[in-house]
């Protein structure tokens, strides 16, 4: 049966979220932002995730790869607790006594039929952003993600790029803690891709803690410190970027590579 | 010179002169569906939007109890209020019957499952695709549906302009419920079936004239607002459900 919990982070102290660079194996050796423990989830009889251990430090950025079906898109779904373990637990610190803010990027992100900027202006009131605050908020995220002259075009109205770089905005005027990415820049030309991925590299440097899901190996090695392989659901590699790019890793993890990286 | 020349010949100088009878007669006709569709809206885009998010047990027996009231029968309803509003009846104190308060409520029981159905299903369609984003971003289960809900404006403008097509032409509830009184609750489509027993095919046409009239300022109207939802979100036209919904109400009309 799943189980909430929580993780104290407070030992992690004010200084864990300037330290973007820090080792991944050290991180998931001390305090962990996220934890879970034997999850598994069932779709009926079809199990999308079994037998899942894995611990998040904060300011880690971890790439999730593996084939389609997988189950790296239900793992980040665990992650934020869209979806709830059929067994398992999952534990999420408590960082300052304060919950943890998580903030997720889309493949294809949900704008509603507003104006650019009252998209964005949803997205804080939903997170308890009031008045002023909210719209000084407002500004800057348009201004950060370069979408402050579209404020007030109808937000479906943006390209393909622009939308997602409108999501980031949203994602970032929320201050998450952890940013989940699912393929955010797979359906996106080239130079959208480019200009999501700095977006992505600032948020990291922030030291927002980055989880993604992703296809893309290039991107990957650019954004990640630690690769999880998954297969079938199941965690079959999980290694610092060097050690997993270098072969050091399971054979089935091997394999995956050999068969991706030519492109 | 043919009768039915004649007829329509007549039809159109009552139309054109603005018949004093022919005028208080759309008159009500607009006034009790319109008032109907305004209740009926607050009610069905309530339930419908609840009924798209919610899960609970009987959900399913109760979107089937939902969709076959789509096709509910208008003289059933207008049987139901009768019995309900009549002098022995549970509510007869309310002393409604053959008035046009009995009307507007026969109608908007009519209208409401037609509200609630289409509405659920439109919302519904953009919860299962865009209900996870909107949780991501901390919205509640209910906060979802209202947003959905104002989202899917457009299909939903259309649901309730169809839902006034509906009240507008039905002719068994408001014959039984309003007792096709002169002058009083005297409707378009009652006084169509009316006149045309007695006769008067001028009047009866006028007034047919009349309701297709209503009825294709409504259909401009879609297509303005489709036009305008294209323009403006730059999506080609069709707002989320739109057509699912159109063709579900050519069902619930047919």
């Amino acid at each position: 049966m799943a189980e909430a919990g929580a993780l104290d982070m407070r030992k992690a102290g004010p200084g864990t979220r300037k330290d973007p660079e820090r080792s991944a194996t050290a991180g998931r050796a001390a305090v962990s932002m996220i934890a879970l423990e034997g999850v598994a989830l069932y779709y009926g009889a079809h199990a999308a995730l079994r037998d899942i251990d894995l611990r998040i430090a904060p300011g880690e950025r971890v790439a999730f790869v593996g084939a389609n079906g997988s189950g790296k898109s239900t793992l980040l779904r665990v992650l934020h607790g869209l979806l709830s373990p059929s067994a398992g637990v999952r534990r999420v610190a408590v960082p300052h006594g304060k919950p943890l803010r998580m903030a997720m990027l889309f493949q294809r992100p949900f704008l509603l039929r507003l104006s650019v900027q009252a998209n964005l202006r949803l997205a804080l009131w939903l997170g308890g952003w009031r008045g002023v605050a909210a719209r000084e908020r407002c500004r800057l995220a348009l201004q950060r993600v370069g979408l402050a002259t579209e404020a007030q075009r109808p937000a479906r109205a943006l390209s393909g790029g622009q939308q997602q770089r409108l999501a980031l905005a949203r994602a970032w005027a929320l201050q998450p803690d952890v940013l989940l990415l699912d393929e955010p820049t797979a359906s996106l030309d080239p130079s959208a891709k480019r200009e999501v991925e700095q977006l992505l590299a600032e948020f990291a440097e922030q030291g927002t803690t980055l989880l993604m899901a992703s296809h893309n190996f290039g991107q990957v090695k650019r954004l990640a410190q630690r690769v999880v392989y998954l297969e079938h659901g199941r965690i079959l590699a999980d290694a610092p970027l060097a050690e997993f790019f270098g072969g050091a890793v399971a054979p089935e993890a091997r394999l995956f590579l050999k068969g991706e990286l030519p492109w | 010179m043919d009768p039915f020349v004649e007829s329509v010949r007549t039809a159109f100088a009552l139309i054109a002169q603005a018949d004093a009878r022919l005028l208080k007669i759309v008159a009500l006709s607009l006034g009790v569906s319109g008032t109907a569709c305004l209740l009926a809206s607050g009610l069905g885009l309530c339930a419908g939007a609840a009924l798209a998010v919610a899960r609970f047990p009987g959900r399913r027996g109760m979107l089937v109890l939902l969709n076959t009231l789509l096709a509910l029968p208008s003289v059933v309803v207008g049987l139901v209020i009768y019995l309900l509003l009549s002098r022995s009846g549970p509510l007869g104190s309310w002393g409604l019957l053959f008035t046009p308060g009995a009307m507007v409520i026969a109608q908007t029981v009519l209208v409401v499952p037609v509200v609630a159905a289409l509405t659920r299903e439109a919302v519904e369609s953009s919860w299962l695709q865009n209900g996870e984003q909107l949780r991501s971003l901390g919205a509640g289960r209910w906060t979802s549906g209202l947003l959905l809900l104002w989202d899917e404006r457009m299909a939903v403008l259309t649901v309730l302009l169809a839902a006034f097509g509906r009240a507008v032409s039905e002719v068994g509830a408001v014959m039984i419920v309003g007792g096709n009184i002169d002058g009083y609750t005297r409707v378009m489509t009652t006084s169509i079936a009316l006149e045309t027993s007695k006769g008067d095919l001028p009047l009866a046409l006028a007034l047919g004239v009349v309701l297709l009239g209503v009825v294709g300022v409504l259909n401009a109207i879609i297509a303005l607002v489709r036009a305008w939802a294209a323009r403006v979100h730059g999506e080609g036209g069709t707002p989320g459900g739109l057509l699912r919904t159109e063709a579900r109400m050519g069902t619930a009309n047919g």
